[in-house]
């Protein structure tokens, strides 16, 4: 093939790159930036190196909030997941059924997240909530604006409500796309509803699976708006997420240099663990026993 | 090892079918002998498949009962039968190993270590499989897959019958011939009944034994790809079979005389007796079709169209009177240009009445 001395054709790629690098690029490197620099006004900043990431770092409440987080995000994963999955394997495949069940899924998924916090505040209420009302007469003391455990209890209940039909939906798809062929040489093999669930349903939704893991993972990591809403990162400190505690240091005490590199350190955790997620779930189906 | 009874077997999709045109399969009566190698064929949308499900039990049949070896096996789920069936698609395991594939089918049927071990060790040499044992299934090549999805099948020491459906459709060609090959070995060392469906005809007949034409939801033929040649029983057999099929000339009688248009065609005697049917057609294999370049006794005057050389033979397609009649002549044979005299051989016509043949010296 000859090379074109002149090419020109690299134009064409011109505008991703400048969408890209107004999207990501450069207010990526704006935190970098901040998260080096000591700033106290317009003008007057100094470099600081790495100094904030120290901080950061060693910052107790920090360790305290990433616990929290990845025990929240973790705790979310091992119930919606397969949640999500058996919700899809019980839903009618065809008919009307099956468009009915769709749309009622999918509604909790279509109402601003936070108008979902506000909906769960007065559902929870001990007064006059139904859920929290019904609790409370049943001779069960529940407030998660008083109570940490209640606080989670409810934060848990919320996530999972508001997010388990995505993981259903994605599911449900991945399950609609295995052709009848499988189910039917499954039956003629004589495989038990467990064996067809193991070798030929779980296996076949690994794509999916591996989408919905991600997804719910990155999003329950970095959940904000609806704790905020609900518990305001109380009562005390117990539902005080890292997304929280992020915007107490930015935008409560201003901190930008270290609030800067807390999100550095955000997005790698996430990174790592979305890599990580992902390595897993691609070994589970290939490669060849030795 | 069965032989497989279809009794008045009547199938719809539908949930309450009214007239004829609702069935998949109108009337299903035959059977399948023991150790055959049968063909099922037939062109898209025939019932083909709704056969075979009904038989391996994937689908129960709104009429009619199956018996395997006399015994009624209507009711019984697909993994009661001892059937296996092959799709068009490889199924496979595909988290699994090879062998965990082959063993799946006695595992789920409780049969001890040792005994899965040496069965399926036997079944991979049968096949050529015994190198990729311990390879995941997922990797391996389409006719690798396929050859695998009939291992399963073959591994149940009681399993009896096969049923292929369109096996070789994602196979390569060049590969085509090795595994059906392979097929027909298999079916000579295990001795099974083999039911295999395409809408090939050249795979059908190196294939089986025994060819079962299907049309429209109904059997219209069954007998050895020489039967099929040479005695269609249905006008749609004459066609479907032969490359190109039958000529068919509409035609009406007169006595031992059958006039197509204007032109009269002569009949053996034993052929035309008290045929009474709306429609009448002659039908002739373009092979039986003289074509002459001067007049001969019998001689239908007509003109040459045109001439499709296939390299062996060549195929003249000719007219006379409006009809078109298709010849095949041998590749040094002479066509003529231009007009021709089209003979056909009383012996070698066939006459059909409703679609189907009028057999010789049938007294109604």
């Amino acid at each position: 093939m000859n090379k074109w001395r002149d090419n020109k054709a690299w134009f064409l790629v011109l505008p991703v790159f400048v969408i890209v690098a107004f999207s990501a690029i450069i207010p990526l490197m704006t935190v970098v930036n901040y998260s080096v620099q000591d700033i106290f006004g317009p003008g007057q900043r100094y470099f600081v190196g790495v100094e904030w990431f120290r901080d950061v770092l060693l910052d107790e409440r920090l360790h305290d909030a990433l616990f929290k987080q990845l025990a929240f995000s973790f705790m979310v994963l091992l119930t919606e997941i397969p949640l999500g999955i058996a919700i899809a394997l019980m839903m009618p495949k065809k008919g009307w059924t099956a468009s009915a069940c769709l749309v009622i899924l999918a509604l909790p998924l279509l109402i601003p997240w936070n108008v979902i916090g506000t909906i769960w505040i007065i559902f929870t209420r001990p007064d006059i909530g139904l859920f929290g009302a019904i609790v409370n007469n049943a001779g069960i003391a529940f407030d998660h604006t008083a109570s940490p455990v209640d606080a989670w209890i409810t934060l848990m209940l919320m996530e999972i409500w508001h997010w388990t039909p995505l993981v259903a939906l994605l599911a449900y798809a991945g399950l609609r796309a295995i052709p009848e062929a499988y189910y039917q040489a499954a039956k003629i093999d004589g495989a038990s509803s467990w064996a067809v669930f193991r070798y030929i349903q779980l296996p076949k939704m690994r794509g999916v699976l591996t989408i919905a893991l991600l997804l719910r993972f990155m999003d329950s990591f970095l959940i904000y708006a609806e704790p905020f809403v609900l518990t305001g990162g109380g009562p005390g400190n117990t539902t005080t997420f890292l997304s929280i505690y992020l915007v107490k240091i930015a935008v409560g005490q201003f901190d930008l240099g270290p609030a800067a590199a807390f999100s550095l350190i955000y997005f790698l955790i996430i990174l790592l663990f979305c890599w990580l997620f992902y390595q897993a779930l691609q070994a589970v189906g290939t490669g060849d026993k030795a | 090892m069965a032989r497989i009874e279809l009794n008045e077997i009547k199938h719809s999709y539908l949930p309450n079918p009214s007239d004829e045109q609702d069935f998949a399969l109108k009337r299903i009566h035959t059977v399948w002998e023991d150790g055959g190698a049968y063909a099922l064929l037939g062109p898209s949308g025939c019932g083909k498949t709704t056969m075979l499900n009904i038989i391996s039990g994937l689908l129960k049949p709104s009429h009619g009962s199956i018996l395997y070896d006399g015994t009624d096996v209507s009711a019984m789920q697909p993994e009661q039968r001892n059937i296996a069936q092959v799709f068009q698609f490889p199924v496979l395991y595909d988290t699994m190993t090879v062998y965990d594939n082959l063993a799946f089918p006695l595992r789920n049927r409780g049969v001890d270590k040792q005994s899965i071990r040496e069965r399926v060790r036997e079944i991979a040499e049968a096949l050529d499989l015994t190198q990729d044992l311990n390879k995941r299934a997922a990797n391996l090549s389409a006719d690798a897959k396929q050859k695998i999805s009939l291992g399963r099948g073959l591994v149940r020491s009681d399993v009896a019958a096969i049923l292929f459906d369109e096996p070789l459709t994602v196979i390569d060609p060049h590969l085509k011939w090795d595994l059906r090959r392979k097929l027909k070995e298999i079916h000579t060392k295990f001795n099974l009944t083999m039911i295999y469906v395409t809408h090939d005809q050249v795979e059908a007949m190196t294939f089986a034994d025994k060819i079962v034409v299907m049309y429209e939801g109904e059997i219209v033929q069954m007998g050895t790809p020489q039967e099929l040649f040479e005695n269609p029983e249905h006008t749609f057999v004459g066609y479907f079979i032969g490359s190109p099929g039958m000529n068919f000339l509409d035609c009406t009688l007169d006595g031992y005389i059958a006039r197509v248009g204007s032109i009269d065609v002569p009949l053996l005697p034993s052929m035309t007796n008290r045929c009474t049917g709306q429609s009448l057609k002659l039908g002739i294999r373009p092979m039986y079709v003289g074509l002459h370049d001067g007049p001969v006794e019998h001689g239908i005057e007509g003109a040459v169209l045109g001439v499709e050389d296939q390299g062996f033979c060549k195929i003249v397609t000719a007219t006379f009177n409006g009809s078109e009649i298709k010849a095949r002549v041998n590749e040094n044979g002479a066509v003529p240009e231009g007009k021709c005299w089209i003979s056909l051989p009383p012996d070698k016509i066939k006459l059909y009445c409703d679609e189907r043949l009028v057999r010789q010296g049938d007294s109604q």
